[in-house]
C-alpha cells in the first residue's frame, strides 16, 4: 500500500482502508460544446414516398429556426456518455447504503428480457387478442404481488413510489364518500417520508402530525387520542424510517379500523418483510410497493420507478381505470395451488391462456382473448396516467420474483436484515444509536458524538465517498438529529460489508483526531463540495449557446 | 449584531420599526444565521392583507424553507425589490434588510409585541434549551 | 440463491457477531401470529435460462411480426442502438437520485444537457429533469397554473388526449380546481377559438391545449394564447409527439409546455416506462413541481452541477411542496438525451420531414379505399390523420388483421359523435409497401352498403 507521510490534509487524505486507489478521470465539456455544424450521428434510409414540402403543410406553423441541438459523430456520442458515466458512483461499483432507498443488486437478466421483441415494442392500444403475453406477464406479477403483500387486489398502474401514495389515498378517500363523509385529515408520523404529507396535500386532507414515542414508534396512546370520525386514515411506514418494526401493528390498525379510518402503509421498507410477514395478514387495508426498491428495477439515476398498489377487497371497487379481468375462454389450467409442481411432477406453466404457435393454422392470437382490460368500473378513482402504468418495469419485477422463488425471496429478506444489525453490531460503540429497538433491513446512527467535535453526518457521509462507498442517506429521519441511515440491502457480501465498517471506524477516528479532513472532504472527486448557495441564488438551468 | 431599541419583535424572530402608522418588517439576525445563506424570498404582492402571527411569506436556504409570520396585522404598502435579486443583503445586515411595509390596521398590536431585551432573553433561552 | 453473495458459514459467523442464535432472532420483534411459517405461493427458483424461454414466449404471444397504424401518444420511431448500449452502463443504470453531487456528475450533466435540449425544443427558458409521462405532466402543469395565478379553473381542450384529460380530472377533483372541457371545430378538427373564449372566466387559471393535437392536427397556438392571455389565464401546451418539434413551430406563447418525450428513443414498451417534462417561462421556475439541476461551482472554481431549489420540493417542504413527486425518469430522460444528440439539429428536422412525408402518402392512399374519406383535410397535420369509413372499425380493422396489420383505432371510444372515424400514424418506419399492402387489402374487400 502507498502511503504519503506527509500531514497535509491531501496527504491523509489518499489514506484510506483498502478498497479504493485514486485513477483518472476524462475531462467532458457539455455536448453543445462539442458540436460543429456538418457532423452527424444519424442516417436516415432513402425516402420511399413522394417528399412533401414542410412549409406548404404547415404554413405558419411551421418551425423557422432549428433547435440548437448538438451535431456530433457515432464516436463522440459514445464518447461523451461513457466518460459522463464515469463520473457516477453505481451498485455495480460497490455498497450504495442509501437507507430507505434498497439499493440492491439490479439483475442483468431483467434488462435482456425487458427488451425481447413482442414486449418492448409493443404498442399499448393494441388489441387485446395481441398483447395476451404483456397480460399474461402484468397478470402473473399481480397474483405475485398480491400474495406476497398478503392483499385482495391491485393496480400496477402507478408510476412510482409517490404516485402510489397518491393512488392509494384517493382509494381511501373514495371508500369513505361512498360511506357518506370523505373525513378531513390524515394522520402521519413524524418520521415519516415526505412524499407522505405532500401527497395527503394534494389528495385534499389536512395533515395531522403524531409523535413518536421513545422508541420512535408509534405511541398508541397518542393515535387513540388523535384518531376521531374525521381521520380518513394513518398513513404509517413498517417498518418505519428507523427500520423498526411497529410490533403493535394490530393495535394500531384495531384503533384506526373503531373509528372508521383506514390503515395506509408506505411500503418502502418492503426489503424487511418479503416471504417472513405480510400487510395484509396484520392489519393493513391499502399499501404501495416501489419495485425500484424492493423487486430490483434499476434505479436508473433517479427513476423510472413504479409504484403498484396493493388493497383489500373492499378498496377494489374504487381501483383506478383500467382493471386487468380474464375472460375464462379456453384456459390452460387453473391457477396451481403450488407452482413447485402440478399432476405427476410436471412444472406448473407460468401461463395460463394457451401459448401462441406463431403462424400455426389457428393463430390464438387472432381469436382467443382470456385477459383483457375493463373499463366499465363506475366507482373508480379515475386514472392516475396514460395507458397502464411502467410495464417495462414490471418485466423487470416479474424476472427478479421468477428468479428468487418464495425461498430466495425469504433468504434475500432474512440477509438484508442480517447485514443491518451485522453493521450495527460492529459500529454502536463508536456512532450513537439513539433508538435501542431491534433493526431490520436499515440501521440509523446519530452524529451527536461526533458533532460535539464539529463534524456532522453530512461530513461523515462526504468522506465515506473517499474511501470508496456511497454515503449513506443523511438527515433523515427526521426525528434523529444528525441521522445516518445506513441500509446495506442484501446484496453485500461480508467483504464489502467488513470493508465499509472498516472505513466507518477510521473516519470516526479521524474525527478525533483531526476533525477538519473530514470536515473537507471528499478529497479524491473529480469536483469538490460544490457552490449550492449560488446555484440556487442566481439558478442556471441550461445551456445557452 | 445588536437588537435596535427602537423595534420590536416576535417569537417566530421577525423585527418592525414603526413609523407613523406604517410598519417595517424584516427577520432578526438570530433568524439568518440559524438558517444560514437565504437564497430566496417569498413576499406578499403590494395591497395584500396581512394578519398578526399568521403568515406572509417565506425565506428559503439551500435546504430549508421558513415561514415569516407577520408581527401586526395591516396592508402591505411595499416589498423590498432588491431582495428579488440580493437576499444575501438579509445575511449581511438582518436589521438593516426591510422585507415588507405593512399599513397597521390595529396599532396595539404593535405594543403587544417583545423588546429588544425580551427578545434577547427570548432568544438566550431558545439556545441554551 | 444467485443473487446473494453469502456462504451459510458466513451467515453464522455474522449471526455469532452479532449475538443472536439463528436468523429468527432478528425477527423476534414481529408478533408471532403475523410471521409466515410455510412458503409464500409464488413460482418456484427459475433458472436464468428459464426466465428468458417464458418472456420469450410471452413476447411471442404479443403480436410480431405486425404492421401497425397505431399512434395517439404512443409513438414507434427507430431507437438507435447507441442508446441501449449507454444506457446500460451500470454507472447510470444502477446510480440513484444525485444528492450526493460529486459522485454524480454523470447524471447531473447529462439531466443538465437534457434540461438545455428540451428548452432549446419547445423555446421555453427553463425545463425540468423529467416527470413521470407526458398526462401527469399535463396535470401537474394545471397545477402548476392554479399556483401561480392564484386562480381555481382550468379549461381543456377535447382535443386534448383523452386519458391525460383523465389524468387531470383525477387531480383536479381533490384540489378544487375545477375542470371544463371545451370543443373543436368539426370541420378543421382544431380548437373552437369562439368556445375557448366563451370558456374561459376570470377565474381560470390555465387553458390546456395539446398541439399536434389527438387528431393529428397542428393547433394555432398564437391565436390561442391571444384568447387566453386576454383573460389573464396562462397557456399550457401538451405536446404527445415530441419529434414534430422537429418541423413543427415551438409554442413559444405558451407559459407552461408539458410535453412527452417517449418519442425521442424511448421504447413503446406496452406504454411505460416513458417520460414526460415540464418547461415554462423563467418567472414561473419557482412553481415548478420536479428536480431541477443547476450549473455551479466548486471550491477550485471548476464547473460542476447540483440539484437545485428543492426547497420546491416534497423532502423540504412536506405538504407544502409544489407536488408529492420524488422519483422521476432519469434514465428515460437520459435516451432522450442520447437520442436528440444522435439526430441532432439537422436529424430531428430531417425525421420529422419523414414523418409528415409518410404520413403525407398513408393518408392519401387509404383514404382513397372505397368507402373512405380523409377528416380535417384541410388543417396542417403531422404525422397523425383520422379516416371516416363507411363500414364500422371493426369490420375494417378485422379485414386488415387477417393480413397481419393493425388499423387505426376506433375514434368513437372517447368522441361519441365520431361515429365510423379511425385515428391512424405513420412514422419514418412504416414502408411505402406496406401502405400499400393496407391500402389494396382494403380496396380488394367488398363494401358492404
Amino acid at each position: 500500500m502507498t502511503s504519503d507521510a506527509s500531514p497535509s490534509i491531501n496527504g491523509a487524505a489518499r489514506v484510506t482502508t483498502g478498497k479504493v486507489r485514486p485513477h483518472q478521470t476524462q475531462n467532458e465539456s457539455l455536448v453543445f460544446e462539442k458540436s460543429s455544424p456538418g457532423k452527424r450521428g444519424y442516417k436516415l434510409p432513402p425516402l420511399d414516398v413522394p417528399a412533401i414540402d414542410i412549409k406548404a403543410l404547415l404554413g405558419s406553423a411551421a418551425r423557422e429556426m432549428p433547435a440548437a441541438l448538438p451535431e456530433l459523430s457515432e464516436i463522440e456520442i459514445i464518447r461523451h456518455f461513457t466518460r459522463l458515466s464515469t463520473w457516477n458512483y453505481a451498485i455495480d461499483l460497490g455498497m450504495y447504503p442509501l437507507g430507505s432507498c434498497t439499493m440492491k443488486y439490479n439483475p442483468r437478466v431483467n434488462e435482456f428480457v425487458a427488451r425481447i421483441e413482442g414486449l418492448a415494442d409493443a404498442h399499448p392500444y393494441r388489441p387485446d387478442s395481441l398483447a395476451q403475453g404483456a397480460l399474461e406477464v402484468i397478470d402473473l406479477l399481480q397474483r405475485c404481488l398480491i400474495e406476497i403483500t398478503g392483499m385482495d387486489a391491485i393496480t400496477l398502474q402507478p408510476a412510482a413510489g409517490a404516485h402510489g401514495e397518491f393512488t392509494g389515498i384517493l382509494l381511501v378517500r373514495a371508500w369513505h364518500e361512498s360511506n357518506g363523509n370523505a373525513r378531513r385529515k390524515i394522520i402521519i408520523p413524524d418520521s415519516a417520508h415526505g412524499t407522505n404529507p405532500a401527497t395527503a396535500a394534494i389528495c385534499g386532507y389536512t395533515v395531522e402530525n403524531l409523535k413518536s414515542n421513545a422508541d420512535g414508534g408509534i405511541d398508541l396512546d397518542a393515535l387513540e387520542r388523535q384518531v376521531d370520525d374525521e381521520t380518513a386514515a394513518l398513513m404509517l411506514t413498517n417498518p418505519s424510517t428507523l427500520g423498526v418494526f411497529e410490533n403493535q401493528i394490530h393495535k394500531i390498525a384495531d384503533i384506526l379500523h373503531a373509528k372508521g379510518a383506514l390503515l395506509y402503509m408506505d411500503g418502502a421498507n418492503m426489503n424487511a418483510l418479503v416471504g417472513k410477514v405480510r400487510p395484509g395478514d396484520f392489519g393493513v387495508d391499502v399499501m404501495h410497493l416501489n419495485l425500484h426498491k424492493t423487486f430490483s428495477t434499476p434505479h436508473g439515476g433517479g427513476g423510472p420507478g413504479s409504484g403498484p398498489v396493493a388493497c383489500k377487497a373492499f378498496l377494489e371497487p374504487f381501483l383506478p381505470t383500467p382493471v386487468l379481468v380474464r375472460r375464462e375462454i379456453e384456459v390452460n389450467s387453473p391457477a396451481p395451488e403450488s407452482w413447485e409442481t402440478v399432476g405427476d411432477d410436471q412444472p406448473a406453466p407460468l401461463f395460463r391462456a394457451p401459448v401462441a404457435e406463431p403462424n400455426s393454422a389457428e393463430d390464438p392470437r387472432k381469436e382467443h382473448v382470456t385477459l383483457c382490460w375493463d373499463y366499465d368500473r363506475p366507482k373508480s378513482v379515475g386514472r392516475v396516467r396514460a395507458f397502464y402504468g411502467n410495464t417495462g418495469m414490471f418485466i423487470r419485477a416479474l424476472a427478479y420474483i421468477l428468479a428468487n422463488g418464495p425461498d430466495g425471496l425469504r433468504q434475500t429478506t432474512e440477509d438484508a436484515v442480517l447485514n443491518a444489525n451485522y453493521i450495527r453490531a460492529k459500529l454502536e460503540d463508536l456512532y450513537e444509536l439513539p433508538y435501542k429497538t431491534p433493526s431490520m433491513h436499515e440501521v440509523v446512527f446519530s452524529d451527536k458524538r461526533q458533532a460535539a467535535l464539529g463534524v456532522k453526518t453530512g461530513d461523515i457521509a462526504k468522506r465515506l465517498i473517499d474511501y470508496g462507498f456511497h454515503p449513506y442517506t443523511v438527515s433523515f429521519p427526521l426525528i434523529v438529529h444528525g441521522a445516518l441511515m445506513i441500509e446495506p440491502t442484501e446484496s453485500e457480501s461480508l467483504e464489502e460489508l467488513d470493508l465499509f465498517i472498516s472505513a466507518m471506524r477510521s473516519i470516526a477516528k479521524e474525527v478525533e483526531e483531526s476533525p477538519d479532513l473530514v470536515k473537507s472532504a471528499p478529497h479524491s472527486t473529480r469536483v469538490s463540495r460544490l457552490d449550492e448557495v449560488q446555484a440556487a441564488r442566481k439558478p442556471i438551468l441550461r445551456w445557452r449557446g | 449584531m445588536p437588537y435596535p431599541a427602537n423595534y420590536r419583535y416576535t417569537r417566530e424572530h421577525e423585527w418592525i420599526e414603526l413609523n407613523g402608522s406604517v410598519g417595517t418588517v424584516g427577520i432578526t439576525d438570530y433568524a439568518q444565521n440559524s438558517l444560514g445563506d437565504i437564497v430566496y424570498v417569498d413576499v406578499p404582492k403590494v395591497g395584500d392583507t396581512v394578519t398578526a402571527n399568521a403568515t406572509f411569506g417565506s425565506v428559503e436556504s439551500v435546504k430549508a424553507v421558513s415561514d415569516l409570520y407577520s408581527p401586526v396585522s395591516g396592508t402591505v404598502t411595499a416589498t423590498n425589490e432588491e431582495l428579488k435579486t440580493a437576499p444575501d443583503k438579509i445575511n449581511e445586515n438582518a436589521h438593516g434588510t426591510w422585507i415588507i411595509k405593512v399599513e397597521l390596521s390595529n396599532p396595539a398590536e404593535f405594543n403587544a409585541l417583545l423588546d429588544a431585551a425580551a427578545y434577547e432573553s427570548f432568544i438566550s433561552e431558545e439556545t441554551n434549551s | 440463491m444467485r443473487y446473494l453473495p453469502k456462504s451459510p458459514d458466513e451467515r453464522k459467523k455474522m449471526l455469532a457477531e452479532i449475538g443472536a442464535k439463528s436468523i429468527d432472532d432478528l425477527f423476534a420483534i414481529i408478533p408471532e401470529e403475523y410471521r409466515l411459517t410455510g412458503d409464500l405461493n409464488v413460482p418456484r427458483q427459475h433458472a436464468e435460462s428459464e426466465i428468458i424461454d417464458y418472456f420469450r414466449a410471452a413476447g411471442d404471444m404479443n403480436a410480431t411480426g405486425y404492421t401497425s397504424f397505431l399512434g395517439a401518444g404512443a409513438y414507434r420511431h427507430y431507437r438507435p442502438v447507441v442508446i441501449d448500449a449507454l444506457v446500460q452502463r451500470g454507472e447510470f443504470l444502477t446510480s440513484y437520485t444525485p444528492y450526493q453531487a460529486e459522485i454524480t456528475q454523470g447524471t447531473l450533466q447529462a439531466i443538465f444537457e437534457f434540461q438545455s435540449m428540451i428548452a432549446e425544443l419547445t423555446g421555453m427558458d427553463v425545463a425540468n429533469a423529467s416527470m413521470y409521462d407526458g398526462s401527469t405532466g399535463a396535470a401537474e402543469a394545471v397545477m402548476m397554473a392554479v399556483r401561480v395565478t392564484g386562480r381555481h379553473k382550468a379549461v381543456a381542450a377535447r382535443t386534448v388526449h383523452p386519458e391525460y384529460r383523465e389524468v387531470l380530472a383525477t387531480y383536479a377533483k381533490h384540489q378544487g380546481i375545477e375542470n371544463i372541457p371545451f370543443g373543436y371545430d368539426r370541420e378543421t378538427g382544431r380548437v373552437d377559438l369562439a368556445a375557448l373564449d366563451a370558456a374561459i372566466t376570470s377565474e381560470t387559471a390555465a387553458v390546456l391545449v395539446q398541439s399536434p393535437n389527438f387528431f393529428g392536427v397542428v393547433e394555432d397556438i398564437p391565436a390561442i394564447a391571444a384568447i387566453a392571455h386576454a383573460k389573464g389565464a396562462l397557456l399550457i401546451v401538451s405536446i404527445a409527439e415530441a419529434v414534430s418539434l422537429g418541423t413543427v413551430r415551438p409554442p413559444v406563447e405558451a407559459d407552461i409546455v408539458t410535453m412527452e418525450a417517449q418519442s425521442f428513443g424511448v421504447a413503446l414498451s406496452y406504454g411505460g416506462p416513458f417520460c414526460g417534462v415540464i418547461a415554462a417561462k423563467e418567472q414561473y421556475l419557482r412553481q415548478m413541481p420536479g428536480r431541477l439541476v443547476g450549473q455551479t461551482v466548486d471550491g477550485n472554481g471548476y464547473r460542476g452541477f447540483v440539484l437545485t431549489l428543492a426547497t420546491r420540493e416534497q423532502h423540504i417542504r412536506r405538504e407544502k411542496a409544489t407536488s408529492n413527486i420524488c422519483t422521476n425518469q432519469a434514465l428515460v430522460a437520459l435516451m432522450a438525451t442520447i437520442f436528440l444528440t444522435v439526430y441532432g439539429k439537422e436529424g430531428i428536422r430531417e425525421l420529422a420531414e419523414h414523418n409528415m412525408a409518410k404520413a403525407s402518402y398513408a393518408a392519401k392512399t387509404l383514404s382513397a379505399a372505397p368507402g373512405a374519406k380523409l377528416l380535417f383535410d384541410k388543417a396542417p397535420r403531422f404525422h397523425e390523420f383520422v379516416l371516416k369509413t363507411d363500414e364500422a372499425p371493426a369490420v375494417w380493422n378485422k379485414r386488415l388483421m387477417n393480413s397481419n396489420i393493425v388499423g387505426g383505432i376506433d375514434l368513437s371510444r372517447w368522441y361519441p359523435e365520431m361515429e365510423h372515424a379511425t385515428l391512424w400514424c405513420a412514422t419514418e418506419v412504416m414502408t411505402r409497401e406496406n401502405i400499400d399492402k393496407a391500402a389494396s387489402v382494403l380496396a380488394a374487400a367488398p363494401v358492404e352498403a
